[in-house]
């Protein structure tokens, strides 16, 4: 159909060759980490590329999964992400709802603050203060409330919802219905696309989320999972690792093939949702870039 | 008056649905905004902010006199102005090379795949990479294979904003990417067959046809990142920190953090609020300056 000069197809290969050398080194420190996790001492210690495990042992896994702080922290990130998604996709949506009406009163000064509070940020420390003086510190409320309700969120939510025709909430309002079960029976169920983008970007925020667990919790009580990682990994001072005995284990694993085994048990839970995630981010991109 | 009570009359229900969410976000969105009074206060935190005797601009004298603030302050304009010239075109490239791919499957492959780190926090991300460029790690076994000597890829200060601006490509590019592949996507595909019938190589349809159409999605991406142009990635730095990097590595973010840990929370907020302010001031004159250029461009 047309014709590719010389020149163009030269740089057809190195465009494709280029592109493949980026999705390597994106993909390679991720494998480089699986090999370790699932590798020998020995293995481990050779030397060579380690893209592909060799001598597969899960040695690593089982010392640390047979650490009782690993359970603690999963059941702590647990717990933040699953009230942390509620309270927000529940306190967003009942946010955004009357501000899609449009005889709404102040809506147009609302959405100003909502709009306002993406551009101006109080800081750091007077939200940790105010955290502090609710006497949250220490307790979940510190982490899945101050996020709970964001304006990008309930203008994203705000948005979809307005595109809902309001005919159909009109004429559930003729059969009797209130604004309640307007609400949950016709524009909850209308808006399953967004409020499942929002429940995602929160889902993955909660399990990602480490530094309000760090300011605003303290001791092991409280750890999240990501907070247990920086301890086992980045900052090896405070580690289990420490205790490990280099007489009697070091032929079942090494400091580094427990940090990654460590590194792999955090990330698997996002990895395996990976594709389903994907597909609604990227969904959740065009819904967040509409203007408004 | 009485239109506006008898409008919250009839709207009492959707009201009361509304209070709580707003309630929550006026407390941790605005009422840390009333606390940056701290910042020209003497704060006593059994007086609470408002009676805390006022300190005028006193806490500001000593940011800028003290230790710390304007080395940190150095480092976030660095680190900024070499994640813009470096880490914000990155992913428009991408997008441009991806478009210039003809198999689908290929483009989706890498895009599957350079999308991965965008789902990851930054402690997984460097710890990731740690174990990856460590002395005897993956990236050096390839370097000694080649015949050099191992490299000291994390912990040499001289190296640090490389570092740093390698690896914020290496997490962002591909997701950032989406949103300038959608805009390519939407791109009238006759402006090219004119183009070719016109004679127009690859490279001359690239740059006048496919660059022109991607600008006002640059310029908007461009007006939204400028108000954080002082936030230069806390999570990436402080979780790819360590002891020797500790000096080049101290940003403005950091500061706050150590401010805040050390309970000096009025040098802390003063340092916060320089910052916000100076996100505010970029967005509005950035985004009035795209206005007088092109009336139909810009945030708002």
């Amino acid at each position: 159909m047309n014709h590719r000069t010389v020149g163009e197809k030269i740089f057809d290969v190195f465009n494709v060759c280029f592109l493949l050398l980026l999705a390597l080194s994106t993909i390679y420190p991720f494998m480089n980490v699986l090999t370790y996790s699932l590798s020998t001492p020995h293995a481990a210690n050779l030397p060579g590329l380690h893209f592909f495990p060799k001598e597969v042992t899960f040695n690593s896994y089982m010392k640390v999964l047979s650490n009782m702080e690993v359970y603690r922290a999963f059941g702590n990130t647990m717990l933040r992400t699953f009230v942390g998604v509620i309270l927000l996709v529940l306190l967003t949506a009942m946010t955004a709802y009357p501000l899609s009406v449009r005889t709404f009163p102040h809506r147009k000064q609302i959405t100003f603050l909502m709009v306002f509070s993406l551009m101006f940020y109080g800081g750091l420390i007077p939200t940790y203060l105010l955290v502090k003086n609710l006497g949250m510190i220490d307790t979940i409320w510190a982490l899945v409330l101050p996020p709970a309700v964001s304006g990008f969120n309930v203008i994203v939510m705000r948005n979809f919802m307005q595109s809902i025709h309001p005919e159909l909430i009109e004429s559930a309002k003729m059969d009797g219905a209130n604004e309640f079960i307007v609400f949950i029976r016709i524009v909850l169920p209308l808006s399953a696309p967004v409020i499942a983008v929002v429940g995602l970007w929160a889902a993955v925020f909660h399990w990602n989320a480490w530094f309000d667990a760090m300011i605003y919790t303290s001791g092991p009580r409280h750890e999240v999972l990501q907070l247990f990682l920086r301890r086992t990994v980045l900052d090896e001072s405070n580690s289990f690792l420490l205790s490990i005995d280099p007489a009697r284990e070091l032929n079942l694993y090494t400091p580094v093939t427990l940090k990654s085994a460590t590194i792999m048990i955090i990330t698997l839970p996002i990895l395996l949702v990976y594709p389903f995630l994907q597909r609604f981010f990227v969904k959740g991109i065009m819904l967040g870039s509409v203007k408004g | 008056m009485s239109q506006l009570l008898k409008s919250y009359k009839s709207h009492r229900a959707l009201i009361l649905m509304f209070l709580p969410g707003f309630l929550l976000f006026i407390l941790f969105r605005y009422v840390p905004i009333y606390g940056i009074l701290i910042a020209f206060k003497n704060y006593r935190i059994l007086e609470g902010v408002w009676s805390s005797p006022w300190a005028g601009l006193e806490n500001f004298h000593r940011l800028v006199s003290g230790p710390g603030f304007l080395k940190a302050l150095r480092n976030t304009g660095i680190i900024a102005v070499l994640k813009y010239v470096f880490v914000f075109p990155a992913p428009i490239v991408l997008a441009i090379l991806l478009n210039e791919v003809r198999k689908s499957w290929f483009k989706r492959t890498i895009q599957t795949v350079t999308y991965l780190p965008h789902f990851f926090s930054w402690v997984i991300l460097a710890s990731v990479l740690f174990t990856f460029l460590s002395t005897d790690g993956a990236l050096n076994q390839v370097v000694k294979m080649l015949g050099f000597e191992s490299i000291n890829w994390v912990s040499d200060p001289n190296k640090f904003y490389g570092l740093v601006v390698l690896t914020d490509i290496w997490a962002t590019v591909g997701w950032s990417s989406i949103i300038y592949f959608a805009a390519l996507s939407g791109i009238d595909p006759t402006l090219y067959e004119a183009g070719i019938v016109d004679g127009a190589s690859r490279w001359q349809q690239i740059r006048h046809i496919t660059i022109p159409s991607l600008m006002p999605t640059i310029i908007t991406m461009l007006l939204l990142s400028i108000g954080n142009f002082l936030n230069v990635g806390f999570d990436q730095i402080y979780n790819l920190t360590t002891a020797p990097t500790m000096e080049v590595a101290d940003i403005l973010d950091t500061y706050v953090l150590r401010r805040l840990l050390s309970m000096d929370y009025e040098l802390g907020t003063a340092a916060g609020l320089f910052s916000s302010i100076v996100g505010l001031i970029l967005v509005i004159s950035a985004n009035r300056l795209v206005k007088l250029y092109d009336k139909d461009q810009g945030l708002w």
